[in-house]
């Protein structure tokens, strides 16, 4: 193939910049409630089924098996234990901030006292030897939350 | 074609800054399309959903809504673009022979993000995305070379806005019901020329949903199916300058093909009432063109004679269209759950008397690139 | 009334890390130049054309748009599907009901992906909820592996049992010259691999690669004029039931188990060991390739390591798995699960040269989406 401009090998590629997308995601109202109870109560809620009785956490409006809506709160505490964990250590960029995640990091799957699913969340152990699937955990608090998740600082194990 | 039918429809009301998320939105419509069927989930086979990562902020963003849109324990799947055209891939698995019933749902959270940077991310990233093209900036060079080749005028486009925005006053989803003059069209902001502020659609948060049957179970299910009678879809060139801006062959193309499947020939009589995707008031008048109601260059014309208004010939967008409620992908499939209301008799205020045969249109990419066509009637043959 | 339809085409890139040399309508173009002259067609002769792959990995909205110069959809009915990596899977289903529902004889699927274009594990992960667990979610990787521990846990499995599905993937590529990756690797190269999220390091995990993959579907009345021997498709199924990861039933799987069930019901398989040929299997990491073998009812809970170890699934084993290299080998997302059905298409079409397994009556592939979204499609040799 000839190469009217250029050096025949050269090769382009463009950039997109720091380019920057803003959402402002609505919660709606379950989520809202979640969030409020870290805010307010320091505790995590879960919502309930009226026809299958599982509780799902995080909450939100329909159960998807059975299709109907929930209204029945459940406050699910602070403790649980893991159901699951991994240890991040490739850094990769967080999409909320352009920049690496730090490593290593343990993402944790909790499964909560009385709740059918896991809430993820990071767990403050960062050596995979010293952790077990099965172990019990509890949900440490920041002095200041501002209604997001991270209200909830990390988990630990107790 | 085999015949199936439209049996169930749901929207929300469009509106801006809408407190329910993702899935309480699709909840809700699907709640209102299996209320107006007379089904429950259970009844229906599979589900078709409608996202776009960019509009939703992630990518798989039907995840977010799986399990309001009744994806749990049933085939699921997910098509990113108009809702014409996502209901069009739920009337072919309807039509398949592995299903019985689909739902169909849409949404879109337009105020949740940046509408023109989102819209911009379709150019091409090396050639026009940096100049910073929108939807608004490059339908302004399609409004301006389509008017100036054909003298259509600006006072002619505002009639479509005035119009359609009178018409929404008696549709309650709408966004936008206004009551306005031509010189209200002309003195409100310019945005980007020739095109203003009130000649171009709303920013509208909003979902829709539309279940689809094949004719025996939609004999089962209701006394009025609507049934379709024709769909097909054309895409133009990508890049502006590789089209003749001016007229939409893709539409003429789409329509002429959907028009051969239901047997019809002479569009403007044939055709009682129509709701078309008018995103800036100067696509009705290329849309009346490129569907054949009127001759190339005559959409100002038609809009002036006032045979498109309610109470004329041929009734076009009697719900307001999409400029009194755009919630993206959602407005594509809105004007079918529209045109289906009408077939129905059910459309309140905005009814078209007598309606049996609709033709619901949409578009999807730059200045229209794709054209989706459908012809539904209440009548089998 | 259904109508029957089959594959008459397959066409690909040879897929790699980065391809500098082509912009993305360039690369569509390639695999679809190959699918026309695999199939012995032209642009003419395809009446609709579906197109998927993941948007943020190259930041272009409404792609089917976009895509036209590359895709030949130009003044053609086109459309769009994703579904996160399964999007190949959604992509043959959409073919097939195009064709199948009547509307169109001849249909063209199209996957794609120009990875190398943007930081893969950032997009990734912002299919999580991005206001409750976007922060959380490891990339693609953290729930698989956690997926993994577990299974280590319950039934005393270990990293080398993974690690030998690593090597089976990797080395199968040898014999597929489209494939990314093709070196040979031992068990030894696979556990002395950096670990990337215990317990999966570098070699049992899936590269990121730019590619593309054209598939075409055709008609019962259309298919056997344009190749002897089309690859029938028998069923398809899908199961995208989780909204949240938090929601997930790793011990049971209830998607894949759901997707499977489905999927061979439809096909009249009762017992997919020794009914099935041959499968392309999206396994994203060595990983699943262990544990999910027995949420497709190909062996019991806890069983599949035993299997591994006896060679079952090689490629001179009673069911190969992977004769393609598999996701291992090569991975651009948008494509990878069509690649699968394509190269399930090539076995039973007879057309998968060195890779060829013998006497391919019937074949599954399977994709899968971060979310544990699973599709499977069967095809065989003989029309439904």
């Amino acid at each position: 193939m000839s190469a009217p401009a250029g050096r025949g090998k050269e090769l382009l590629e463009i950039s997109s910049g720091e380019a920057e997308h803003v959402y402002y995601w609505h919660c709606g109202h379950y989520m809202s409630q979640f969030l409020l109870g870290l805010r307010d109560r320091k505790t995590i809620l879960g919502i309930k089924c009226p026809r299958c009785g599982r509780v799902y956490v995080p909450p939100r409006e329909v159960c998807g098996r059975c299709f109907v809506t929930m209204d029945e709160w459940v406050d699910l505490g602070t403790e649980g234990y893991i159901y699951a964990f991994t240890v991040v250590k490739l850094p990769y960029i967080d999409p909320n901030t352009g920049k690496p995640i730090k490593v290593p990091r343990t993402d944790v799957y909790v499964k909560l006292d009385g709740a059918d699913t896991c809430l993820m969340h990071w767990l403050d152990e960062t050596d995979e030897k010293k952790i077990a699937v099965g172990a019990r955990v509890k949900a440490v608090f920041k002095k200041r939350r501002r209604g997001t998740i991270h209200d909830i600082e990390y988990f630990k194990q107790i | 074609m085999d015949r199936a039918a439209i049996i169930g429809v749901g929207q929300t009301k469009y509106e801006r800054g809408k407190t329910k998320n993702f899935a309480e939105l699709v909840y809700e419509v699907v709640r209102k399309a299996l209320d107006d069927a007379g089904m429950e989930l259970d009844d229906i086979d599979n589900v078709v959903t409608t996202t776009n990562d960019f509009w939703d902020g992630r990518t798989i963003a039907c995840m977010a809504i799986a399990e309001a849109a009744g994806s749990y324990g049933r085939d699921a799947t997910n098509v990113e673009g108009d809702g014409t055209l996502s209901s069009f891939y739920g009337l072919m698995r309807t039509l398949s022979g592995v299903y019985n019933s689909t739902i169909v749902t849409t949404h879109c959270k337009v105020s949740e993000g940046s509408p023109r940077k989102l819209f911009n991310q379709a150019f091409d990233p090396v050639y026009e995305r940096l100049l910073g093209l929108d939807a608004i900036s490059s339908s302004a060079l399609q409004a301006r070379a389509y008017m100036n080749k054909f003298g259509i005028t600006e006072e002619q486009c505002a009639l479509v806005s005035v119009k359609n925005h009178r018409n929404a006053k008696n549709n309650p989803y709408a966004h936008l019901p206004l009551d306005i003059t031509v010189e209200d069209v002309m003195n409100s902001p310019m945005l980007a020329e020739p095109i203003k502020r009130l000649d171009t659609s709303p920013i509208s948060d909003g979902a829709c949903a539309i279940i689809m049957a094949t004719e025996k179970e939609a004999r089962r299910r209701t006394k009025r199916p609507i049934w379709v009678k024709g769909v097909a879809h054309c895409t133009d060139a990508y890049r502006l300058g590789e089209r003749d801006l001016t007229y939409s062959s893709a539409l003429e193309t789409a329509a002429k093909k959907a028009y051969q499947m239901a047997g019809i020939t002479d569009p403007w009589r044939q055709i009682d009432v129509a709701e078309v995707y008018d995103a800036f008031s100067y696509m009705e008048l290329m849309w009346y063109e490129g569907l054949g109601f009127c001759g190339r260059g005559e959409g100002g014309k038609l809009i002036e004679s006032g045979r498109t208004e309610m109470g004329g010939e041929l009734p076009v967008n009697p719900s307001g269209g999409v400029l009194s409620a755009h919630s993206v992908q959602v407005a594509g499939m809105a004007r079918i759950a529209e045109a289906v209301l009408q077939l129905r008799g059910e459309a309140g205020k905005r009814q078209v008397p007598g309606a049996k045969v609709a033709l619901a249109h949409g578009i999807n990419g730059i200045c229209a690139q794709t054209h989706c066509v459908w012809i539904l009637s209440s009548e089998e043959r | 009334m259904a109508r029957r339809t089959a594959i008459v085409g397959v066409g690909q890139t040879y897929h790699t890390s980065k391809r500098k040399d082509v912009n993305g309508q360039e690369l569509i173009n390639e695999a679809v130049k190959r699918a026309l002259e695999d199939a012995n067609l032209t642009l003419k002769d395809i009446d609709a054309i579906i197109i998927g792959n993941m948007d943020h990995f190259e930041a272009i909205n409404y792609v089917d748009c976009w895509s036209v110069d590359g895709s030949g959809a130009f003044m053609k009915p086109i459309m769009k599907v994703t579904t996160g990596g399964s999007t190949g899977g959604t992509l043959g289903a959409c073919a097939y009901y195009h064709v199948a529902s009547g509307f169109f004889d001849v249909v063209m699927a199209i996957g794609w992906e120009k990875n190398s274009e943007s930081d893969t594990q950032a997009a990734i992960s912002t299919c999580a909820d991005p206001i409750l667990e976007r922060d959380f979610f490891g990339g693609a990787i953290g729930p698989n592996a956690a997926e993994y521990a577990m299974y280590m846990k319950e039934y005393g499995a270990t990293q080398e049992d993974a690690a030998l599905v690593a090597v089976r993937d990797h080395n199968n590529a040898l014999n597929n010259p489209y494939a990314h990756l093709r070196k040979f690797i031992t068990v030894e190269d696979v556990m002395n691999s950096p670990m990337l999220c215990w317990p999966i390091k570098l070699l049992d995990s899936c590269p990121r690669s730019d590619g593309a993959c054209a598939v075409i579907y055709a008609s019962e009345d259309r298919a056997p004029k344009i190749t002897p021997k089309p690859a029938w498709v028998h069923a398809t199924a899908v199961s995208h039931d989780y909204v949240y990861f938090g929601d997930f039933d790793w011990e049971a799987m209830p998607t894949l188990e759901a997707t499977a069930t489905r999927v061979y019901k439809r096909a009249g398989i009762t017992n997919p060991l020794k009914e099935i040929d041959v499968m392309e299997l999206y396994l994203p990491f060595s990983t699943c390739g262990v544990i999910w073998m027995e949420h497709m009812w190909v062996c019991s809970r806890g069983e599949s390591p035993s299997l591994i170890r006896r060679g079952v699934f090689d490629m001179e084993g009673e069911l190969p798995v992977n004769p393609s290299g598999g996701v291992l080998s090569t991975n651009p997302i948008g494509a990878t699960a069509l690649i699968r059905i394509g190269e399930a298409a090539l076995q039973v079409m007879g057309k998968a040269g060195d890779r060829q397994v013998s006497n391919v009556k019937t074949a599954m592939a399977t994709a899968f989406g971060s979310c544990y979204w699973f599709e499977a499609t069967i095809l065989r040799a003989t029309k439904p």
